[in-house]
């Protein structure tokens, strides 16, 4: 055994906590958790995209509903979600082809993500309301 | 001896290139539709009617819905494997799953064929 590990204090307790997470971490988790809300967020979707082709007058009930300021709540939460799986997803897909792999690209990336969706977001938040 | 079970991971290739190949689909449709809507963003029923009876906007569209059905399977089944542990619930998580998606796919082609 080498002096350094001998100098090594055991055991390491490491904080796991999801708020601890390192910034790839994050990415990470809200990938899921954003997928997650985009498969509930799916049924009522597809009722927006019925009410919205299928006559005028459904066309003016689908204008109705998406009006009212919770449903758009909902679709700012819809639109962060997907755009946040959209740009992590294109991150991970670089990543596949070992673009970006490394820690430290890794972590300017996963910044970039969360900043272009945020701001994406933010657009689509004033472009509705 | 590799220990297979019925609700495991399939142990292969198979669901790591469909949630590939169906997320770059979805890309490409997402920048269309973006596209779309900063060229020309239909803001009446008659042009939002028009732009989904085109052929090649339905089809796009189907291929999107399908991709991201299938897309939502394999990520849904991702958490249930992480987060379900007993084998029973997780196996209905699944099929309920499997039946949810079947019925928007049907659902969405409806939605697609009526305009």
């Amino acid at each position: 055994m080498t002096e350094l590990t001998l100098k090594k204090r055991r055991p390491l307790w490491y904080n796991l906590s999801p708020l601890n997470l390192p910034l790839p971490g994050l990415v990470s988790i809200f990938h899921r958790v954003s997928g997650v809300a985009l498969f509930v967020g799916v049924p009522w979707l597809l009722y927006l995209l019925e009410a919205s082709l299928s006559s005028p007058e459904s066309f003016e009930s689908f204008k109705a509903a998406v009006s009212h300021p919770f449903a758009k709540l909902c679709l700012i939460v819809l639109a962060w979600s997907y755009l946040h799986h959209f740009c992590a997803g294109i991150r991970y897909l670089a990543m596949d082809i070992h673009w970006a792999a490394e820690l430290s690209a890794a972590r300017k990336t996963g910044g970039t993500v969360f900043v272009v969706s945020l701001i994406l977001t933010l657009i689509f938040a004033v472009a509705i309301w | 001896m590799v220990n297979r079970n019925l609700v495991g991971a399939h142990y292969g290739l198979g669901s790591w290139m469909i949630q590939r190949m169906s997320a770059v689909i979805m890309a490409l449709y997402t920048l269309v539709v973006i596209v779309v809507f900063l060229v020309a963003p239909p803001s009446t029923h008659s042009a939002w009617k028009a732009l989904f009876a085109q052929g090649w906007m339905r089809a796009a569209t189907l291929l999107f819905l399908a991709s991201l059905l299938l897309h939502a399977w394999v990520g849904m089944r991702d958490v249930y494997m992480d987060y379900v542990k007993p084998i029973g619930l997780r196996l209905t998580f699944e099929v309920a799953t499997i039946l949810l998606l079947v019925v928007y796919a049907a659902w969405a082609a409806q939605i697609l064929w009526r305009v």
